[in-house]
């Protein structure tokens, strides 16, 4: 699966990187694992692996360092392993066939429920973590068959990024409802500049920038043929139609969206937290962000829940299961997951720590308050939500290129995700 | 009698040493086809029939499931949609660089200043890798700051530019052009090679003879180019055909699938769905019209070296 969440790498190159990887390792059929190093089952564990997509430099020091200072609390060293977020499934189906699988594997939400099909992963009530005051959609995303599998530290999700003095200078207020995002992105465009700016593209991420606008209708990934999820598809074909938005979301991945938006060729995008880093190191660029657009006044925005989840793999031996547990525990606990959150811009998992993280960054209330609604994708269709996903990708790219009408696409999505 | 009864035992053992010889030999090649060739692709025959799906990696379990994985991709919408994708993507694509690189060719043939720092510089799209030549393509067909349109539309030809990406059929249209300027240096280089091993006498006759140069191409050039001209071709089909880095580059199969190749499907079907069975038989499909090309390109090389 793509990471819809993360800020993905060159789509095609990582997509090829990946495949590539896997290929050659289905082929010859064996691992360069070796990652879970020499401790037996019986003798005291002193360290222990974990294996996660944080490849960035700072994120990747940020969370080794997270990860070192709770292995000191247990008493054991974390050794960390990042590889890019393309392939970290690949390797983690190469290291299952090898059980050579980490200690602590980080994973993405709506992967979680795959991965603990194939029974690679232990269920955590065995080690007693409290998973008590989390978020409602991690907790769904991170269940399988009645058990809960992963515990994520920090969540994020999606929202109205804006420039805020090209608003200031048309006269418009950010937009709340559709029909003010319709009539700010007309009066926000310019030439060479768009209004409006999404994801689009033939992937997941497509996917993901668009569960917002049909869930907020009253749409449902289990039956795609509705007029909400018509209506919501509607809003997005408008907008290309009228020029507010390029045609050429088809083809951004969300790093793209951002790009324009941070050169000024795009008034508003629909992004997620992980850029505020980068936005706010554009000189000259003041942003704001607001929850996304609603059908109509007053209604909550229901978005999609973002955001990795740290699990405990098999393995044989069970003392380093423990002890990795603990470490997970440690993560999430509110101390950690409130720092974690500070430095990447997310939101703390637990809605107490939550609500006064809001309080402390207000720029971040936007997110906090969305998180409380976010629904995780796949809390509905589970190990089934990939084709619904690919359903959906392939209806928006449909209608937006006028191949078909958004009724159309969306029975055609209906029958992709239904399909053997 | 005895020294005459010696050389036959003698003559059986050089004989089997000398096999033995011949088998040592040919052992690391074999070994090595085998083991990087037939292993891979049994490996993929047997797991087009199983249900090969992320569970297999960590149980090992992987049903066999007889043609289901084939008739589930072939009697999907999107297969009939794909195969058609891929016959238009390599026919164009083979016959745009064909005639191009024949012209490029030809007109390297005669001798100019420069002529030789030019054609070196035509091999630039060839030393290039493709996900940086791809990504740049991209760039520069973007409907909206792309170069191409932002000539087009200061040159007053199309005021609203052309959609190259974002439109279903100039995307198939894009990822062929950029097929074609990745594929002339290749055809260049051997129409080239070819060119130069006709015997300028036979011109020099012709021309004595009042032929002029489309006549001296129909009679001359294009009959004895024909063996290279045919290998070109057959070559260029086999590696078109399984195109796979410029579409994920460029289009990444969209818009709306209309850059969806048999190629990218079996891609997308066996990394993106996980779905291995169902993409090594996909990729099964695309073995056999290789194969097909294969035995085309076999049959007329053989009767190239009869001729």
């Amino acid at each position: 699966m793509i990471r819809p969440t993360r800020p993905p790498a060159r789509r095609g190159a990582a997509r090829l990187g990946a495949g590539i990887l896997t290929l050659a390792l289905v082929a010859t059929g064996c691992g360069g694992g070796g990652e879970t190093g020499a401790g037996s089952a019986t003798g005291t564990v002193t360290s222990i692996t974990a294996l996660d997509y944080y490849t960035d430099t700072t994120e990747h020091a940020q969370w080794g360092a997270s990860l070192a200072a709770c292995g000191r609390t247990v008493g054991v060293t974390v050794e960390q392993t990042s590889v890019p977020g393309a392939s970290l499934i690949p390797r983690v189906l190469q290291q299952a066939s090898s059980r050579t699988l980490p200690d602590l594997l980080m994973l993405d939400n709506p992967d979680l429920q795959q991965i603990a099909q194939t029974g690679a992963l232990t269920p955590l009530d065995r080690y007693g973590i409290d998973s008590s005051g989390f978020a409602r959609g991690i907790l769904s995303a991170s269940t399988y068959d009645g058990k809960l599998y992963g515990l994520a530290p920090d969540v994020n999700t999606i929202a109205l990024f804006y420039n805020k003095d090209m608003l200031a200078r048309a006269g418009v207020a950010v937009p709340r409802t559709w029909a003010e995002l319709k009539t700010a992105a007309a009066r926000l465009t310019r030439p060479g500049r768009y209004g409006m700016a999404v994801d689009a593209n033939a992937t997941f991420e497509g996917t993901w920038q668009f569960l917002p606008f049909l869930w907020s209708n009253g749409g449902d990934e289990k039956a795609l043929a509705t007029p909400q999820a018509a209506q919501a598809l509607q809003l997005w074909v408008d907008l290309v139609k009228s020029g507010s938005m390029s045609a050429s979301v088809l083809n951004w991945t969300q790093s793209d969206v951002s790009d324009q938006f941070v050169a000024g060729r795009t008034a508003m995008m629909v992004n997620g937290p992980w850029r505020i880093s980068d936005l706010n190191e554009a000189k000259g660029l003041h942003w704001g962000v607001a929850p996304i657009p609603v059908p109509q006044a007053g209604q909550t925005p229901v978005t999609p829940l973002g955001g990795e989840v740290w699990t405990v793999p098999q393995s044989a031996s069970r003392a380093r299961q423990e002890k990795a547990a603990k470490v997970l525990a440690c993560l999430n606990d509110s101390t950690t997951m409130l720092a974690l959150a500070r430095e990447h811009f997310t939101v703390p998992s637990r809605s107490a720590v939550a609500s006064r993280y809001a309080e402390q960054v207000p720029s971040m209330a936007a997110f906090v308050q969305s998180v409380e609604a976010a629904r995780a994708r796949t809390g509905e269709l589970g190990v089934r939500w990939p084709q619904a996903a690919t359903g959906i990708y392939t209806a928006i790219q449909s209608a937006l290129t006028g191949e078909q009408t958004p009724e159309e696409a969306l029975t055609h999505a209906q029958q992709i995700a239904t399909s053997p | 009698m005895r020294s005459r009864s010696r050389p036959v035992p003698d003559l059986a053992r050089a004989r089997f040493r000398e096999s033995l010889a011949q088998w040592l030999f040919i052992a690391p090649a074999a070994l090595y086809l085998l083991l990087f060739f037939g292993y891979p692709i049994v490996k993929n025959v047997v797991m087009s029939f199983q249900q090969y799906t992320i569970t297999t990696f960590y149980t090992g379990a992987a049903p066999f499931v007889g043609l289901r994985n084939y008739s589930t991709i072939l009697s999907s919408d999107l297969f009939s949609r794909a195969l058609l994708t891929t016959v238009l993507f390599t026919v164009g694509s083979i016959v745009g660089q064909f005639v191009l690189g024949l012209a490029i060719a030809l007109f390297f043939q005669r001798s100019f200043p420069l002529g030789r720092v030019l054609r070196s510089l035509l091999l630039l799209p060839w030393l290039l890798p493709l996900v940086a030549s791809g990504t740049t393509w991209r760039w520069m067909l973007d409907g909206d700051t792309g170069v191409v349109n932002a000539v087009l539309r200061d040159l007053h030809l199309l005021p609203s530019g052309v959609p190259w990406l974002t439109g279903t059929s100039p995307a198939l249209l894009s990822v062929t052009l950029i097929n074609i300027w990745v594929g002339i240096p290749f055809t260049t280089t051997i129409l080239y090679g070819g060119l130069q091993d006709i015997p300028t006498h036979l011109y020099e006759a012709a021309k004595l003879d009042g032929a002029g140069p489309v006549t001296m191409f129909r009679h001359i050039t294009w009959p004895l180019l024909r063996p290279v001209a045919t290998v070109v071709l057959v070559l260029g089909a086999v590696y078109t055909v399984k195109v796979l880095d410029i579409i994920l580059v460029v289009t990444g199969g969209g818009p709306a699938d209309a850059t969806e190749t048999i190629a990218t499907q079996s891609y997308t079907l066996s990394f993106q769905q996980f779905e291995f069975g169902r993409g090594a038989a996909m990729s099964n499909v695309l073995l056999v019209i290789s194969i097909g090309f294969a035995l085309v390109y076999l049959r007329v090389n053989r009767r190239a070296q009869n001729a």
